[in-house]
């Protein structure tokens, strides 16, 4: 919402500075975005006049103009304009001066050999408008050698404020100008209308036909003005429109624009002339079209509402008016339209055709009910001052719908929810200069709003408006008060695990990345993801189309970003949302990561103490186990299946689970297809854990670790050499063994994988080293023989294998 | 170098010939002498137990004249005994105090012969090199300062409701404030279900009053979403919400609250705020903040100056929403706040662009990334 200082004074008695307007419009809630002043750029442009205006020589297109400048002697100027002529007063930019529309500072130049000392200016060089037709041409009476910018009244300070939604009131100036009164920086001009009274009755009719559906429309007044001259609008209304970025259109159209932004009242003027018959106001007919005022064609149904004459649909009520029946110079006849609108429709309406209008904007925030015919008075005393003509008695369908909304109010609420101290007569004051009715005295007051304002509902709007006024400043700070315990339970296991995932990723060397939590469907789908349910209807682009089901297409893209930049030896990882579906249980937590080239554990690509090697498997098994002990997983009790999804290299990757059922995690190489898929080059191996998947932690029991059981009794070391078939997995071999002896083995290391000579084909050899701790006593030779024959039986009968002689 | 064995047969005769008193004492201080040489030219342990045996073993030279002793006669006995036994310990203790020089030498040639480049620049660690990203940290920052003040972290969905994110939260249906959110929608469902990405935090105020018995104090951190894009405007984004319900909160604790909450997360000693009244459909009174800035310099800094610096908005929890949350607004209320992580990680850090936080390029998150164990507390300092 725009509008000018001088504008604002014609409605509000104020000694206030600027600043001090701009301050206070912003600290009750009317924030004041910009400032702008269009004569600080037009400060150096004066009005001039052409005294002579001749052929060029040398091109047919130019003029060499003599321009009387208002101080001393004329000067050239070439000018292609084809309104150039003499006589003509128009604004001339001297060489120095910057042309603000076309960016560049002028300078003396030779035109087709013909020396110009300047240019004369369009209204698009000097940003006033888009006309470019030709060049300004003033009044023949305009003030040669005067600043422009102040004869056309453009020396002013334009205030533009973000409008809350809530604040249709405020989308005239009539209501800024309340707001500032009531806050004490001046004294508002109280408008009033006289009643014009009709010198016949108003020919056309109007009637609400909404059958037995909802009301579009709550009321309709209308008048007709006969013998109007209309034409270009005086000077005046044309600046204080252009000011705010308005084109002047013709004096009738202004009128309406200037009441829309003066009080915050559309309205519509219909050439009487082209409408056929009565008007009705209805709901559309799939079929019907209207022509509107902007230029573009509609396509209507019945959920938009229509004002109709026997020629079809003329206008969209409340939002853009129908290009045969508008006002144009030659209008003589004119109808005046001052209607009240369903909110909810003229949104919907909006929406749906894709038209954003001033009365649009006004119509669904809400606009005064009240002011409905008082806005009629005010337009048709408009046109007769400006157009003359004679006006009709003003006609009414529908009915205004009366303001029921009483609220008691306890003054006690502007304590009890602001914290600040009101005294009763400050109180009654503010809610009274703002338009508020009270009745009653003591505590408790019945309180109605005035029909300009829509958004007050209840008690707590009553203490917005009093705290708004008064000032938030006033209110105390008030320490919240400390709650009755300490160490309380501040996040949840799931934040927790996050929490711990994420350091405990970072200390193996990996860098955090946030990505997007909607990807491309067929990366989706990759990844087992894509389904209809988890599709927008609206992405902001086709790559960003479908809720994610991983983490890894996002980082395994990154990975590639990063390699495409010349970094190939990343690790990134992310903890955050997937998809399974569209519930709030089907979004998991997870976290996830990647490592491409040779970005391992200890260190990427060369180095004096040794190269890396390419990332492998191992280094997205080490990755998940050391993320899931982090997170507190067994990691003892996880098993190691080869059931990885299809998107991992199937002989290159595993799942880490507690139970056949319960996977906690996925690792492995990406397969070569995913990488082909999703235009990725390798090496890339990745992880993801399901951080919901682990049991939540036992809420019970305490935090005792137990007693050490430090043996005092010297452990034994054992080797064994086993040659089993190559499929035989190690995880099979270390079962078999740690279940020999449980109370007894109390570790295993496999220090030895051989395949080659002396080992026959299709097998290989795998040693182990047995630690054997003795809880009670030394053992004896024979116990520990023992002890090694159960673990050769072990493996060999669970895998068929047999010891290494 | 001289160079000679001691098995030298002229090394023995030479010195063995004579056999009266002072022959014998004269043989003994050559012996003494020759010895004294021979261990201070020992270049090794070797060469030095070569001399012991030669002089101190059983059939050494010293311990061979000992045994002369018993044939002697007394006289000879007691000027010979003290002189033997003296060159005894003389050579002893020269051996000795040789074995240590040569343990000396040796061990500074072997340091020296160790000595390594220790300019050699190292591999850094996977501790130093991993980097949390801002917003991680951001979120763990609030947390610190805010369970300070009691809150606790709640969360909810992304996929949400129509319900949650905009009717209970006193969106009529239609208004323009809805619009203003820029909605991404999923497609309708057989039953005319329409959900959508929330597009702020709110609905999990909604979620926390109807599962949770006042007093609430939590705060709400997550990812939002609105279809908007440009330098500050991402589709996906992260913004905190903050949630007071009990009996007795007001406006004068959110404002406590909330320069409090400045004060710490900035790392200032004070801060001036400025409270606006505004407009939100969740909160009545609502009222946007701005902060004390200083632009001058074409960097924000916190806390000086003379600019303002909008930050967040906030307001008294509307007594519809508490009343769709099944409260008696009457008996309960409270505040709200809420503000964009990825916006105030950007003013504190100095990050110029929000698209930046999203792409994942490790030099920005090397740059702009905290170490793994920087875990923000307030006792140890939120950042360092």
């Amino acid at each position: 919402m725009k509008f000018t200082l001088s504008w604002l004074k014609e409605h509000l008695e104020t000694d206030a500075s600027l600043e001090e307007i701009v301050e206070r419009l912003t600290m009750i809630g009317l924030e004041v975005e910009e400032v702008t002043n269009r004569a600080d750029r037009l400060k150096p442009f004066k009005i001039a006049r052409v005294l002579e205006a001749e052929q060029h020589p040398n091109a047919d297109r130019l003029r060499v103009l003599k321009v009387d400048t208002g101080e001393g002697d004329p000067v050239q100027i070439v000018c292609g304009a084809p309104n150039a002529r003499a006589g003509l007063v128009g604004v001339l930019g001297k060489p120095g001066d910057y042309i603000p529309g076309l960016d560049v500072t002028l300078s003396v130049g030779k035109i087709r050999d013909v020396e110009s000392f300047g240019m004369m200016c369009s209204e698009r060089e000097l940003e006033l408008s888009d006309e470019h037709d030709g060049i300004i041409d003033l009044a023949e009476d305009a003030p040669v050698g005067m600043s422009f910018a102040e004869w056309a009244g453009l020396d002013e300070p334009v205030i533009e404020i973000g409008l809350t939604p809530n604040r249709p009131d405020c989308t005239g100036v009539y209501g800024i100008a309340r707001d500032l009164a009531a806050a004490g920086l001046g004294k508002l001009k109280e408008r009033s209308h006289e009643q014009i009274r009709g010198s016949y009755p108003c020919p056309v009719d109007v009637t609400l036909d909404f059958g037995d559906t909802k009301p579009m429309c709550k009321a309709f007044g209308l008048r007709l003005v006969k013998g109007v001259k209309n034409g270009p609008s005086p000077k005046w209304l044309q600046d204080r429109l252009k000011a705010i970025g308005l084109r002047p259109i013709n004096t009738l159209v202004d009128i309406t624009n200037y009441i829309t932004f003066d009080q915050g009242r559309p309205l519509h003027v219909f050439d009487a002339d082209k409408v056929h018959g009565n008007l009705v106001v209805r709901r559309g007919k799939t079929g019907e079209t209207i022509e509107g005022l902007n230029g573009k064609s509609y396509e209507i149904d019945e959920t938009v509402c229509a004002i109709a004459d026997d020629n079809g649909v003329e206008s969209l009520g409340g939002i853009l008016g129908g290009e045969p029946s508008g006002c144009t110079e030659e209008t003589v006849n004119v109808l005046i339209e001052s209607a009240l609108w369903d909110e909810d429709d003229i949104a919907a309406t909006g929406r749906k055709l894709g038209v954003n209008t001033d009365a649009r904007y006004r119509f669904e925030r809400g606009v005064d009910p009240d002011y409905m015919m008082p806005g009629l008075e005010y337009a048709t005393r408009m046109v007769l001052d400006l157009c003359g003509g004679e006006a009709s008695e003003p006609i009414q369908a529908g009915e205004v719908p009366e303001n029921s909304n009483i609220i008691d109010f306890p003054y006690s609420e502007i304590r009890r929810l602001s914290g600040v101290e009101v005294s009763l007569a400050e109180a009654n004051l503010t809610l009274k200069s703002l338009g508020f009715w009270i009745s009653g005295s003591g505590d408790t007051v019945k309180v109605a709003a005035p029909s300009w304002r829509p958004d007050i509902e209840g008690k707590a709007d009553l203490v917005e408006e009093i705290v708004r006024i008064i000032g938030l400043d006033r209110v105390p700070l008030t320490p919240l008060p400390r709650t009755g315990t300490v160490g309380q339970k501040v996040l949840t296991t799931s934040q927790i695990r996050r929490n711990k995932a994420r350091r405990a990723l970072a200390a193996r060397g990996f860098n955090e990345a946030v990505t997007w939590s909607f990807i491309a469907k067929p990366q989706a789908e990759l990844f087992g993801g894509g389904s209809a349910a988890l599709e927008l209807a609206n992405p902001i682009s086709h790559e960003m189309s479908d809720m994610r089901p991983s983490l890894l297409p996002g980082l395994l893209m990154a990975a590639q970003r990063n390699a495409d930049r010349g970094f190939g030896d990343v690790a990134l990882f992310e903890v955050g949302q997937v998809f399974q579906d569209d519930t709030p249980e089907g979004q998991k937590m997870v976290a996830a990561g990647v490592r491409r080239g040779t970005a391992k554990l200890q260190g990427a690509s060369r180095h004096w103490s040794g190269a890396s090697a390419d990332v492998d498997v191992f280094d997205a098994k080490a990755d998940a186990e050391a993320a899931l002990a982090a997170i507190g997983a067994p990691v003892e009790k996880l098993q190691v299946y080869r059931d990885a999804p299809d998107t991992f290299h199937p002989g290159r990757s595993g799942c880490l689970k507690l139970g056949p059922k319960n996977t906690l995690a996925v690792f492995g190489e990406i397969h070569p297809r995913t990488l082909a898929a999703l235009d990725l080059e390798g090496p890339l191996v990745a992880f993801e854990i399901h951080l919901d998947a682990l049991p939540q932690p036992k809420s019970k029991g305490g935090r005792s670790k137990g007693a050490l059981n430090a043996s005092h009794l010297m452990p034994v070391r054992r080797d064994f050499a086993f040659l089993v078939g190559k499929d035989v997995s190690a995880e099979a071999i270390l079962r078999a063994a740690r279940g020999a002896e449980k109370n007894l083995i109390a570790e295993i290391t496999l220090f030895d994988i051989y395949q080659g000579q002396g080992v026959p084909d299709g097998q290989k050899s795998v040693a182990i080293d047995v630690l054997l701790q003795p809880r009670q006593k030394t053992l004896t030779d024979e116990e520990i023989d023992a002890v090694a024959k159960k673990i050769i039986a072990n493996v060999e009968k669970s895998t068929g294998g047999t010891l290494r002689g | 170098m001289r160079n000679y064995s001691l098995k030298d047969p002229d090394f023995n005769s030479a010195r063995c010939a004579r056999n009266d008193d002072r022959a014998r004492m004269s043989n003994l201080d050559t012996l003494e002498s020759d010895l004294l040489t021979a261990i201070d030219d020992a270049e090794n342990e070797t060469a030095l137990e070569d001399i012991r045996v030669h002089a101190l073993g059983k059939k050494g030279r010293i311990s061979e004249q000992m045994k002369t002793l018993g044939k002697m006669t007394p006289e000879e006995r007691q000027v010979m005994g003290p002189a033997l036994n003296g060159l005894k310990a003389k050579i002893t203790d020269a051996i000795s105090a040789r074995k240590d020089i040569l343990a000396e030498a040796a061990l500074e040639a072997r340091l020296a012969s160790e000595t390594v480049d220790v300019t050699l620049p190292l591999r850094p660690s996977p501790a130093e090199s991993g980097r949390i990203h801002p917003v991680s940290q951001v979120i763990d920052e609030l947390t610190a300062i805010f369970a300070d003040m009691g809150f606790s972290i709640a969360e909810g969905p992304d996929v949400e409701t129509d319900e949650l994110n905009f009717t209970a939260l006193n969106f009529p249906e239609g208004h323009p404030a809805r619009e203003m959110h820029d909605t991404f929608f999923f497609n309708e469902k057989e039953d005319g279900e329409r959900l959508l990405l929330r597009t702020h935090t709110s609905p999990v105020q909604i979620r926390t009053m109807r599962n949770q018995e006042p007093p609430i104090r939590v705060i709400i951190p997550g990812r939002t979403y609105r279809c908007d894009s440009d330098q500050t405007h991402t589709p996906m984004f992260h913004q905190v919400e903050g949630l007071v319900i009990d009996k007795e909160s007001h406006f004068g604790h959110l404002k406590w609250v909330l320069l409090e909450f400045c004060k710490a997360f900035f790392e200032v000693d004070d801060i001036k705020m400025r409270f606006r009244p505004s407009f939100f459909p969740f909160t009545e009174p609502s009222m946007e903040v701005d902060i004390q800035c200083d632009r001058s310099g074409g960097e924000v800094k916190i806390g000086q100056g003379e600019d303002w610096l909008e930050i967040l908005g906030c307001g008294m929890v509307h007594p519809n929403v508490i009343r769709n949350c099944g409260l008696d607004p009457d008996v309960y209320q409270g505040f709200a706040w809420g503000m964009g992580i990825d916006r105030i990680a950007m003013l504190k850090y100095g990050m110029p662009d929000l698209r930046a936080f999203f792409d994942a390029d490790v030099r920005w998150i090397q740059h702009y990334g905290f170490r793994p164990l920087d875990l923000p507390t307030l006792f140890g300092g939120l950042s360092n």
